[in-house]
């Protein structure tokens, strides 16, 4: 599985750059929002099954899989506990993130 | 090929020579025989055109928006309290750089209920971005049609093709209805570069917030500012072509008239014979009958009242609080050009209310025989 | 060493919705998005009315779904995409689905006509209903989706709202369309199993998606599945299907209800409810459970 590229913020330098149409013409991976959580999920890959749980049920599509095993991408994971609290075995902990 | 048909039935026509290919539309009278016979043709597949046939006006707008989108060429029809339905899907259709082609039948606003002809419903809708073009003859409405769809598509601003109930909409006329090879020829398919498709995917009309709205708004006037040397260019080639030249304006007997009355729609043309009777008796009037209301002609009127003592706006409609809305903007247009020119408004025939030559007569009368109006709105017609 | 073994994943890997969007933390809109998607592929286009979504995909320019999408207003969604179906079909693209994807709000209230209007002449698109039970998108006000006993912010709790959840599967199945079913988050795999059986017919498919609101339900995000899940099993709303509005399929079949009170519990939006109101909530879910097995069991 591939984790996609981001993307840039967009700036409009001149009147020909601008759009004719209200359209869009990029991506919103640009904006990372593992900005905005407080707490964040950490894998025990002792305890996990390779299930795919957590992956399924990730609402930010912050979870991947790289050979064979879950991976949090911690660019855009906002820290909502789904995974966590998905897990079969509960081999996903939240933990507060370090200032 | 000429053919005597109705008012309706020349949009019909011009729909189907413009090759229209999604249509969504709802009845209302007087609009319904646009629909009949584009049913009609696409039923028997002499228009290859998908039909949704919808439950509202609003819906049919929808519609049409969307198969817009998706490159379509889309054509709908309505009136009155159908085109007051679809008002917020009209500031859609412009905002969105959305070609649509719709014609309009001029009735009065409800309550009361009526059915006849009122330019009210129209012009409430001037600030929408539509292009709204306003015809005196059932030729002209075909006509406008096909130019509608070439303009609108080069431009990507939607159209209203706009004639009168009953008046011009029921009223039989003859028609040459061109050559669907020739009409081919100046009117080629829809090909927008942009479009919704999965091959290029991209979201269309989303949140749009105070940095980038003023832009796109400013983008869509730029444009709009080009419409009038675009339909005149087109209006040339189409002559070219079919042997008639719409413009902006028609002018009958301006050039030497000390009045010139500024009419539009159906009783554009009454206002013609009025001119003729009139000069006949002596009086050197004139009639300019706006024809392209949005984008609104500055040029053509500043300069086609140049050398008139006084003006004589007729207005089929109000702006309440205000004055007849033809007469709002010939004057706004003419400040600073012509300040020391009479400009007379006069409103008359609301809700139906027959307009003839006799109308006219009383309004150069009125105007004659004074040097400046003393009123903001002259009523013509009131019966109280 | 760890014994490792290949990954199997329920779902399609593919992922046409990106990271980077605007949803809160634990929102189910975005997993129904998110599912359904895997099961329609790229050659889709969406129509997207005023809704959560028309915010969750991020602002112009920008855009986090790798398929176009149409935003429209309000009460357009459904006919909005009879119309992008016709102009696509008239342009030869007869492949592309086209998906209506509108909130409660947009589908119970304001948008019933344009969709009662497509369903009776049977257009060809797909229609889907997210569910979070109220107008969320604006601050939590009610719908006629919001159920008997929620608090939202104009049915507060004095005046809370004490008129049932408009029963919008009955009215999709009068106007006798082909595809009608109900899917929840919380049961994936049946969500996608649907979303590709209603790609595959022809006419008008409605399908009606339990998505739970952390913000609106004054839940915690990290229960919207559970809820998802409880919302099914306590027959709260049950997954069936309905072919041409009369063949009633019940996709998951409960041996024993599960009682509401554990589902009402982690919700905030239900805290204050007495336990005369839950004995009657719990009532209402028993008979309409009941006269669902009716129209299951007639449809035998």
């Amino acid at each position: 599985m591939k984790k996609k590229k981001g993307a840039q913020k967009i700036v409009f330098k001149s009147e020909k750059d601008f759009p004719l149409m209200p359209m869009s013409v990029g991506s919103m991976l640009f904006n990372k929002t593992g900005a905005w959580r407080n707490i964040k999920p950490v894998i025990n890959l002792e305890k996990c099954i390779q299930c795919g749980i957590c992956w399924k049920f990730c609402p930010d599509v912050a979870i991947f899989i790289e050979k064979e095993w879950p991976v949090i991408d911690y660019e855009y994971c906002k820290g909502c506990g789904l995974c966590a609290e998905e897990c079969p075995t509960k081999c996903i902990a939240m933990v507060e993130e370090e200032k | 090929m000429k053919k005597v048909i109705m008012g309706n039935h020349a949009l019909s026509y011009g729909a189907k020579l413009g090759r229209a290919q999604v249509i969504a539309a709802y009845p209302i009278t007087p609009q319904t025989q646009v629909v009949e016979l584009l049913s009609e043709m696409c039923a028997d597949k002499s228009l290859d055109a998908m039909f949704i046939k919808v439950e509202s006006e609003h819906s049919a707008m929808a519609a049409c928006l969307g198969a817009s989108l998706a490159g379509a060429r889309t054509f709908t029809a309505t009136s009155a309290q159908g085109l007051a339905l679809m008002h917020e899907l009209l500031h859609w259709a412009s905002g969105g750089r959305l070609p649509v082609v719709m014609g309009n039948i001029n009735r009065a606003m409800a309550p009361g209920w009526s059915i006849w002809s009122d330019q009210n419903d129209s012009l409430s809708q001037r600030d929408t971005g539509w292009m709204q073009f306003y015809c005196s003859s059932n030729q002209e409405v075909l006509d406008t049609v096909i130019q509608a769809f070439k303009v609108s598509e080069k431009l990507l601003i939607p159209s209203m093709v706009i004639l009168d109930a009953f008046t011009l909409s029921h009223t039989y006329e003859v028609v040459d209805i061109p050559d669907q090879k020739k009409v081919d020829e100046y009117l080629p398919p829809f090909n927008p570069s942009i479009k919704l498709t999965p091959e290029e995917p991209h979201a269309f009309g989303g949140l749009t917030s105070p940095e980038h709205y003023f832009e796109l708004r400013y983008k869509l006037q730029k444009e709009m500012e080009k419409a009038p040397a675009l339909i005149e260019k087109t209006g040339k080639e189409y002559e070219k072509m079919f042997g008639r030249y719409l413009g902006l304006v028609e002018k009958h007997r301006c050039d030497d008239a000390d009045l010139i009355l500024i009419t539009s729609g159906a009783m554009g043309s009454t206002a013609r014979i009025a001119v003729d009777e009139l000069r006949k008796e002596g009086i050197k009037a004139g009639n300019l009958r706006i024809k392209v209301f949005r984008p609104f002609p500055f040029e053509i009127i500043r300069n086609a009242v140049k050398g008139a003592k006084k003006i004589a706006v007729v207005d089929r409609n109000i702006s309440y609080g205000h004055h007849g809305m033809f007469f709002e903007e010939v004057k706004s247009a003419l400040y600073g050009y012509s300040d020391g020119l009479p400009v007379f408004g006069f409103i008359t025939g609301l809700g139906g209310r027959d307009i003839t030559p006799s109308t006219f007569k009383e309004i150069t009368q009125y105007t004659l025989e004074r040097d400046k109006p003393k009123e903001e709105i002259i009523w013509i017609g009131v019966k109280l | 060493m760890k014994k490792e073994k290949k990954m199997k994943l329920s779902l399609p890997e593919v992922e046409l919705m990106n990271s980077g969007h605007m949803a809160c933390q634990g929102c189910g809109a975005t997993l129904a998005m998110r599912f359904a998607l895997k099961a329609l592929g790229q050659k889709v286009a969406l129509c997207i009315p005023a809704c959560c979504w028309s915010v969750i995909d991020g602002p112009f320019p920008y855009s986090s779904l790798d398929v176009p999408i149409f935003h429209c207003a309000f009460e357009t969604a459904a006919v909005s995409a009879s119309g992008v179906k016709a102009g696509l079909e008239m342009v030869g693209d007869k492949e592309t689905t086209v998906v209506a994807w509108a909130g409660d709000g947009g589908t119970f209230d304001i948008g019933i006509q344009a969709l009662s209007g497509v369903a009776e002449r049977n257009d060809d698109i797909i229609y889907i209903c997210y569910d979070n039970e109220a107008y969320m998108n604006t601050g939590i006000q009610r719908s006629s989706a919001t159920p008997y006993g929620a608090w939202t912010t104009t049915t507060p709790v004095k005046h809370f709202k004490n008129r049932p959840k408009k029963d919008m599967e009955a009215i999709m199945a009068a106007h006798r369309i082909p595809y009608i079913a109900t899917a929840s988050i919380g049961y994936p795999e049946d969500l996608v199993k649907k979303v590709k059986k209603a790609k595959e017919i022809k006419g008008t498919k409605f399908l009606h998606i339990f998505a739970p609101c952390p913000p609106g339900w004054k839940s915690q995000p990290e229960d919207t599945i559970k809820l998802a899940r409880m919302a099914v099993q306590n027959a709260i709303f049950p997954l069936y299907e309905i072919e041409w509005g009369e063949k009633y399929t019940l996709n998951i079949k409960l041996k024993e209800k599960k009682p509401i009170n554990d589902y009402l519990k982690i919700q905030g939006r239900f805290r204050h409810l007495t336990k005369k109101e839950i004995v009657f909530i719990q009532e209402e879910v028993d008979k309409k459970w009941e006269r669902l097995l009716l129209c299951v069991n007639r449809s035998k």
